[in-house]
């Protein structure tokens, strides 16, 4: 009876064994509970996000629903109108729950957009790089390389208090910080698998240049692209928020996260502690997701950690 | 190695004016500073000559070249807002600021490091396990939003640590301190320790993953094998050969704490160079973060010069290879 359940099992695993790449990739990144976790916080996040308008128990910047009489609630009272605010209020009477929703909105779109561009442009100077060689790449690298000696925080800082405040703005910022990580990382592995076989064998058939470039050598260099973007996400998030606190990111009229914090700072002392720290924690919860599923993407994608 | 430090320095020397250039570009088109400095009831005659005394008529080549004859000689323009000069402005308040970043760093290596070797040594124990998480949440942490916490938590709750400044300072070798009185200390503990918490997070990861890869080397196990006490093996073998790329880390991100002083000193009130450039950003007083961006650049690439010799000094197999080179 026991050999009779035990080698259908056998047969299972072997099975699974042979499945599609994803199946596979699936099951690798579930071997971490930590990460699964992660995972299904970030799903409920970004839904969150995504969702605001209908789940937010009130629009917190539609002026009419505001009161001032509940402005500085405490997390749990209840206002005059027998509404409850679970996180409290803020200094105008808005809801902290709602506001957190939309300020999700808001760090989420700016964190991803900017990844995406820096992004798409590091990887078509790294390819250039890596392809063409001689004082292309030089060019390329050597600029890369100064930029990447000074720290993000500082370059995005003065960016900021040149061209001023604003969503094109911080985007512009971050993707001036973040382009050179993905040029860098695409160059080095363009350069590893030019020399590979397949390429030799596209060569030989003649395809065209863009045709091996991006058909042939980009799909192979795109998981280390992939880790590094993950993190970068998290980088981005961090950084617009961070910018945001000290009034040199987004203006007052796309109240991110940051710029939450920054509006609770004033009140800290007074002990109004939850205008600052519930959207601190709501920041803390999306970094940290993400660079759970960062961490595992890094492990499954690691050639050198492979089985 | 001299020729190499010649072409180093050259190098460095380049990389200075050409940021000096883009920094000078980039402040220079920061919106207009005489809207801000002459009385909004002025008239055309006095915006002009005001406009005239802060050299902003002449052409930007013009300023540039001024600049840089100045820059040169150690002067880099007057404050707007204060009319002192800018480097003046910079060097009193750097010592605040140095202060706080190498605070910071010696949490982080006081803590890092025997983290990260116990994390390395029992990576499956209970407490190697917890280290991890804990790096990870430290990394994830908004550093801001982490001030903000410790100054509810031991400023207004307990009422430990002031939330804000530096306390009493004593002059060390002519400079001023908080770190040798009491009243320094108490307010020195927080900021430092919220700087110190993304270096803490990154140093325990590169002690454990070197320590990882150290403890399965020959080396090692011949050390064992000779009977040598693991207190030996572990301080002596292991830490030696993990400490060079951690020297080179803690190097090269001593910029990146001064640079991130910024954030930790406007959430603390801390008077250091950071709280003056967000000040002067606001006030668009140009020579100020001029001067201070030259100033941070200047650190940074000295920061990069002492690392390359510290490494050098510490792997003789860099020393080694460029003797062969020269050959």
């Amino acid at each position: 009876m026991r050999i009779a359940t035990e080698i259908p099992a056998r047969a299972d695993a072997a099975a699974a064994r042979v499945d599609s790449p994803w199946r596979q990739f699936a099951s690798e990144f579930a071997e971490s509970k930590l990460a699964v976790a992660g995972l299904a916080l970030l799903v409920a996040i970004i839904l969150a996000a995504l969702a605001a308008p209908l789940i937010s128990p009130q629009n917190p910047y539609d002026l009419a629903q505001l009161d001032v009489m509940d402005s500085k609630l405490a997390p749990g009272e209840q206002s005059m109108s027998g509404k409850t605010y679970w996180l409290g209020t803020d200094d105008q009477g808005r809801d902290m729950l709602s506001g957190i929703f939309y300020g999700l909105r808001i760090s989420l779109a700016v964190g991803t957009s900017s990844t995406v561009i820096a992004l798409a442009i590091g990887l078509v100077l790294g390819l250039a790089a890596a392809y063409f060689g001689g004082w292309v790449d030089a060019l390329i690298m050597r600029i890369a390389d100064i930029q990447l000696s000074f720290p993000a925080i500082l370059l995005a800082l003065v960016l900021l208090a040149v061209l001023g405040q604003g969503v094109d703005k911080i985007v512009i910022a971050l993707v001036t910080v973040q382009w050179a990580y993905y040029a860098r990382t695409v160059r080095s592995s363009a350069i590893v698998e030019r020399q590979k076989e397949y390429v030799e064998a596209a060569r030989v058939l003649a395809l065209s240049r863009p045709r091996i470039v991006f058909r042939h050598l980009l799909p192979n260099c795109l998981p280390p692209l992939i880790v590094v973007a993950t993190v970068q996400v998290a980088h981005a998030i961090l950084l617009e928020s961070t910018l945001s606190f000290l009034g040199l990111g987004l203006p007052i009229t796309k109240p991110s996260l940051g710029l939450l914090i920054s509006n609770g700072f004033q009140y800290l002392l007074s002990g109004t502690y939850w205008i600052s720290f519930y959207p601190g924690l709501a920041l803390l919860l999306s970094i940290l997701s993400i660079n759970l599923v960062a961490d595992q993407l890094r492990d499954i994608l690691n050639p050198r950690l492979r089985k | 190695m001299l020729a190499f430090t010649i072409r180093r320095l050259g190098q460095s020397v380049f990389v200075l004016v050409v940021m000096a250039f883009l920094v000078f570009l980039g402040v220079y088109a920061i919106g207009d500073p005489v809207e801000l400095l002459v009385n909004p009831q002025a008239d055309a005659l006095e915006r002009a000559r005001a406009t005239a005394a802060l050299g902003l008529d002449r052409p930007f080549f013009e300023q540039f070249a001024t600049f840089l004859a100045g820059a040169f000689r150690g002067d880099l323009g007057r404050s707007f807002v204060y009319n002192v000069p800018a480097i003046q402005l910079i060097l009193e308040k750097l010592p605040a600021t140095l202060e706080l970043a190498m605070a910071a760093t010696v949490i982080g290596i006081v803590l890092g490091i025997p983290l990260g070797l116990i994390a390395g040594l029992r990576p499956n124990s209970v407490l190697g396990r917890g280290i991890m998480a804990g790096s990870i949440l430290g990394f994830s942490l908004p550093t801001f939003w982490v001030g903000l916490v410790l100054i509810m938590l031991f400023s207004v709750k307990l009422g430990w640590l002031p939330p804000n400044g530096r306390g009493d300072t004593v002059l060390l070798l002519g400079v001023p301190v908080s770190f040798l009185t009491a009243d320094g200390l108490a307010h020195l503990a927080m900021p430092a320790f919220n700087l110190a918490l993304f270096k803490l997070s990154l140093l325990i990861r590169m002690t454990r993953a070197g320590t990882r890869e150290a403890i399965l080397q020959d080396y090692v196990k011949f050390a064992r094998a000779k009977g040598l006490s693991s207190r030996r093996v572990i301080g002596v073998h292991v830490l030696k050969n993990i400490l060079i790329p951690i020297v080179t880390v803690i190097g090269l991100e001593l910029g990146s704490v001064i640079a991130f002083a910024v954030v930790t000193e406007s959430i603390f009130a801390w008077p250091g160079t950071g709280k003056l450039l967000i000040d002067s950003i606001n006030q668009l007083d140009r020579p100020v973060i001029v001067a201070y961006l030259l100033v941070i650049v200047t650190i940074f690439i000295a920061i990069n010069f002492v690392v390359d010799i510290v490494y050098s000094l510490l792997d003789p197999r860099v020393r080694l290879g460029q003797a062969a080179g020269a050959h």
